[in-house]
């Protein structure tokens, strides 16, 4: 079941391939089967993936539908979710489809490529969200860097070249290092099976080595203060389906791999190091909201805004109470849908103006009365509006937070209030007001498509928002499984 | 083991060597069709070559040559390869109307030597061996003689090459003279636990020697010069094989004859590897001539390797061979997909010729972005598997360290691949190629293919051959 969810979109790619071959000799007619053979394969592996939860059985916190063939040098190709990654593969192949119907006419340039870098990328990430190996992790955890770096370089924005870079660099940086670690794991556990590390108890002293390097590739990717500085390059030159995908579930890894492995496998280094991760998160929310005010730039005051509540993300996570790991893991999801939206938001916009200068726009409710209320949403949801998933993650991980600390929780409450003012401000100034800019005289409200992919993301906001018991209900089991690892390790 | 006997164990060296000669006569006397000819008779037999030196095990000529796991399992690897290169070469330079029929005889006896390097079980056979592998390369350098940067290559390499093997000459007399003997058996034996000054010295001088020959920092000075000069799919042969080779050799003497002074040794390899790894990756930086790059790019890679190496033991050495083997792989690819593009008669070399390859050439421009990858060492292809063996082994023997520099290096080195992946996929292409030439094509897929998929697959078998090879090395 796992293998067909993560390798489905392959085939699609492989499908893409052959089809261009007889979809005739117009170039218009290659990219439209590229894109309909896309839009169907991403739906069905949504499907399967609805299946998947459905089948989940919320009671146990173990590994379901585990696979395990052995393959070379003791590595084995293991799969199986839990209550923390089964929720991320349907988050992942939610978000797909959408992101294929966001680019169905902006991406207008090499659509057969950008169509199998998209697919390639789906695999990649359903396939880290479900590996149990940790070669096989590293494996589809890297992988995905390829898809992206394509996707970043050749169809993002004018300063896409070095963003692109900037990006590969940095994640590889962390990465190679969490790969010594993961050497170094398996040579004194003498297995790379993820399970079994996680029953395996490492030595106080090698843990906190292991810890850094794996947190080196996971604050990165997240990214935490002070090395979130690729992610606005990233998101801003990235197309909009693009954006959506690295806020949405690219950024959510990090949290993921904290989850999977930090905590569970070096849980007295995770203890030890927790007042380093809550003074990393408590600037991040709130120097990163500042920052976020300050920009001009519609995509880079929501990337800011991404940094700001990861920061949320990760004080949950080192709470060590299942307050604060539920609540880290509904913000995680909560925020793959908002901050999705808002980037299509955005680029909703971008495709009739191509341009993201807040300035430019102003008082476009006029013109799009459908957009404003849309948008409305989203801004809402991203202040912690109750009523929308925002409210219910970050509520719950900063109670969970304050359990644990105070100060910190204090402190990053304060960050609430702070993504009211910026978001506000950017609602405000893009949307309400004069309409003074005689270029957006003619914009014109949601096209039929555009509206169909909002809907679903607002229904996933509102339903997740009124009734989180339906997250917390699958994911308690493996979240309560976590802290008592952690109580036991704490002593507390 | 008698003379006869003896002689049956070299059997497919012997062979080689008795068709080269033969090869060489009848080339002389036949003109014009003669270059076809040899060409395919040479390939055929390094083919051959391969199926036979699957034979027994054993050691001949008094312990001069020893046909070991290794041994077979380098000599597969090198003679497959060597194979691959005539092809490449002969259409190349008949395109380039300097066809003739010693190409082939000397990448037979380049691989004849390659053979007996990784066979050789004394000082005498180490020396001889290498330098019929180095003579030969020598000559295929400057194979372009009316090209004055083939030329000044081939003299390059020849004088710097004659000062290694003076070099490696001397520790070995050093050696025999401390050890009592020029076999690697009885060496081990008064070698010991911890070798005396008069070895040690001997020994520093032989890894010196052996680090001109793959190319290491702080004796890569000859790399860059040599592969811009020689021609293109002459450089794709040396930069692979004779690696492999010198690799192994230098596997077999410090874990074979010096195993027991591995605390000895270990810091010189060491420190050669992270030099290697920083001299490739902040070197290549400033390269404009992709073949000046990727030998950069080697000197980097052959730094990985000794990380590994420096490991020592079974676990070290199988590393080795599974690191070399795949980076011949993705090198002899990568030097036929340059081999086979060519804009109005003249060779691309630089970025600025790669530009726009994406929408020119795609096939071959995917197979070249699969190599730039491999070589950043990025799952799933064969770089990274190479990267995860050698360091698996430097930090299962408390080198962790090293091998975190090494990797922090290929980061660095990871900037000038993504700016070739680049140039090739954003950039505006200046004009079109010319038709590549189908060998080249064909080689450059198959090792494109290795590269990702096809190693995924083949590390399930190489995987344990590499370790039985290893484990013929280590002393029981």
């Amino acid at each position: 079941m796992l293998t067909l969810i993560t390798f489905l979109p392959m085939l699609g790619v492989a499908g893409i391939m052959v089809l261009r071959q007889f979809a005739g000799p117009r170039e218009e007619d290659r990219d439209n089967s590229a894109r309909w053979i896309a839009l169907a394969t991403t739906t069905a592996v949504f499907a399967l993936s609805v299946l998947l939860v459905l089948a989940f059985n919320p009671a146990s916190s173990a590994f379901q539908f585990t696979e395990d063939a052995a393959w070379f040098a003791g590595l084995h190709y293991r799969m199986g979710v839990d209550g923390i990654s089964v929720l991320f593969v349907l988050l992942t192949a939610f978000l797909m489809p959408l992101c294929i119907l966001a680019s169905w006419r902006s991406i207008t340039q090499r659509v057969v490529e950008y169509m199998i870098a998209f697919l390639v990328l789906e695999s990649l990430v359903i396939g880290v969200f479900c590996a149990l190996d940790l070669i096989v992790f590293y494996l589809f955890f890297e992988g995905q860097l390829i898809p992206m770096f394509l996707i970043i370089g050749i169809w993002g924005g004018t300063n896409r070249v070095y963003a692109a870079f900037k990006f590969f660099l940095y994640t590889l940086l962390g990465s190679v290092l969490m790969l010594a670690a993961i050497l170094a794991m398996i040579g004194m556990a003498h297995t790379s099976s993820i399970p079994a590390l996680m029953a395996y108890r490492f030595s106080p002293a090698v843990q906190t080595w292991l810890w850094l390097a794996f947190f080196a590739s996971f604050a990165v990717k997240l990214p935490m203060w002070p090395v979130h500085t690729w992610l606005p390059d990233a998101h801003v030159e990235a197309p909009t389906a693009g954006s959506v995908i690295l806020a949405g579930i690219l950024l959510k890894m990090g949290g993921y791999g904290f989850l999977r492995f930090s905590l569970p496998m070096f849980p007295n280094a995770s203890v030890q190091f927790t007042p380093l991760i809550f003074a990393l998160s408590v600037i991040a929310v709130i120097y990163t909201s500042l920052v976020a005010f300050r920009q001009t730039d519609m995509k880079k005051l929501i990337a800011y805004s991404s940094v700001a509540h990861m920061g949320f993300v990760t004080l949950g996570i080192f709470s060590g109470n299942v307050l604060g790991v539920q609540g880290a893991l509904f913000q995680m999801l909560s925020h793959g849908v908002i901050s999705g939206a808002l980037f299509l938001c955005v680029g909703v916009v971008y495709d009739r103006m191509h341009t993201r200068e807040i300035a430019f726009y102003g008082g476009i409710v006029n013109r799009m009365p459908l957009y404003a209320a849309v948008f409305m949403l989203f801004t809402m949801g991203n202040v912690g509006l109750p009523g929308t998933s925002g409210f219910v993650g970050e509520i719950t991980a900063l109670t969970g937070t304050y359990a644990a600390s105070t100060w910190p929780a204090i402190l990053a409450a304060t960050g609430v209030i702070l993504s009211a003012v910026y978001a506000l401000t950017l609602y405000r100034n893009v949307v309400f007001g004069e309409l003074v800019n005689p270029a957006l005289a003619a914009i014109g409200d949601l096209e039929r498509r555009e509206a169909l992919v909002f809907a679903p993301l607002i229904v996933a906001t509102l339903v997740i928002g009124l009734q989180p018991a339906l997250v917390f209900h699958i994911t308690g089991a493996s979240a309560d499984h976590l802290v008592a690892v952690w109580r036991a390790a704490s002593g507390r | 083991m008698s003379f006869a006997a003896s002689f049956q164990l070299a059997g497919p060296e012997a062979i080689l060597a008795a068709a080269a000669l033969a090869l060489l006569v009848w080339g002389a006397f036949a003109h014009r069709a003669g270059a076809a000819f040899v060409g395919a008779a040479s390939a055929s037999l390094l083919i051959a070559a391969v199926v036979a030196v699957l034979g027994p095990h054993g050691r001949a000529f008094g312990g001069a040559l020893i046909a070991d796991p290794a041994a077979i399992f380098s000599k597969v690897v090198i003679y497959l390869a060597s194979a691959a290169a005539i092809p490449l070469g002969q259409r190349w330079f008949a395109r380039r109307g300097i066809e003739r029929f010693e190409y082939a005889v000397l990448v037979i006896l380049a691989a004849l030597g390659m053979g007996m390097m990784v066979s050789a079980g004394d000082l005498i056979a180490l020396y001889v061996s290498l330098e019929l592998q180095s003579l030969a390369l020598y000559v295929l350098a400057a194979f372009r003689r009316d090209d004055a940067r083939s030329s000044e290559a081939g003299l390059k390499y020849f004088v710097l090459g004659a000062l290694s093997s003076g070099l490696l000459l001397y520790g070995a007399s050093l050696i025999y003279g401390f050890a009592g003997s020029t076999e690697f058996g009885a060496i081990a034996k008064a070698a010991g636990t911890g070798a005396g000054t008069g070895v040690l010295f001997g020994l520093v001088f032989l890894i010196c020697g052996l680090g001109f020959k793959v190319s290491a920092a702080p004796f890569h000075m000859w790399t860059p010069d040599v592969y811009e000069g020689a021609p293109t799919p002459i450089v794709g042969f040396f930069a692979g094989a004779p690696k492999l080779a010198a690799m192994v050799l230098l596997a077999r003497i410090l874990v074979e004859a010096f195993g027991g002074a591995a605390h000895q040794w270990r810091q010189v390899l060491i420190a050669m590897a992270l030099i290697s790894v920083a001299v490739g990756a902040f070197a290549g930086l400033a390269q404009r001539n992709l073949k000046r790059l990727w030998a950069y790019s080697s000197i980097a890679n052959i730094g990985y390797a000794l990380v590994g190496l420096a490991a020592g033991g079974g676990a070290g050495v199988q590393s080795v061979l599974l690191f070399m083997v795949l980076y011949v792989v993705d090198v002899t690819g990568f030097f036929a997909c340059l081999a086979a593009l060519s804009r109005d008669g003249r060779s691309l070399e630089t970025f600025d010729d790669f530009a726009g390859l994406m929408r020119e050439r795609p096939g071959l421009c995917l197979a070249m972005t699969a190599f730039c990858l491999s070589a950043i060492g990025l799952p799933p292809f064969s770089g990274f598997w190479g990267k995860v063996f050698v360091f698996q082994a430097a930090i299962g023997a408390g080198l962790a360290p090293a091998a975190v520099i090494a990797l922090v290096g290929s980061v660095v080195a990871a900037f000038y691949y993504l700016r070739l992946i680049r140039v090739m996929w954003l950039d505006p292409t200046p004009g079109a190629t010319d038709a590549p030439p189908r060998e080249a094509v064909a080689v450059t897929y198959a090792s494109a293919l290795f590269a990702f998929p096809a190693v995924m697959i083949a590390l399930v078998a190489l995987y344990p051959w590499a370790r039985v090879a290893a484990d013929s090395l280590t002393p029981r």
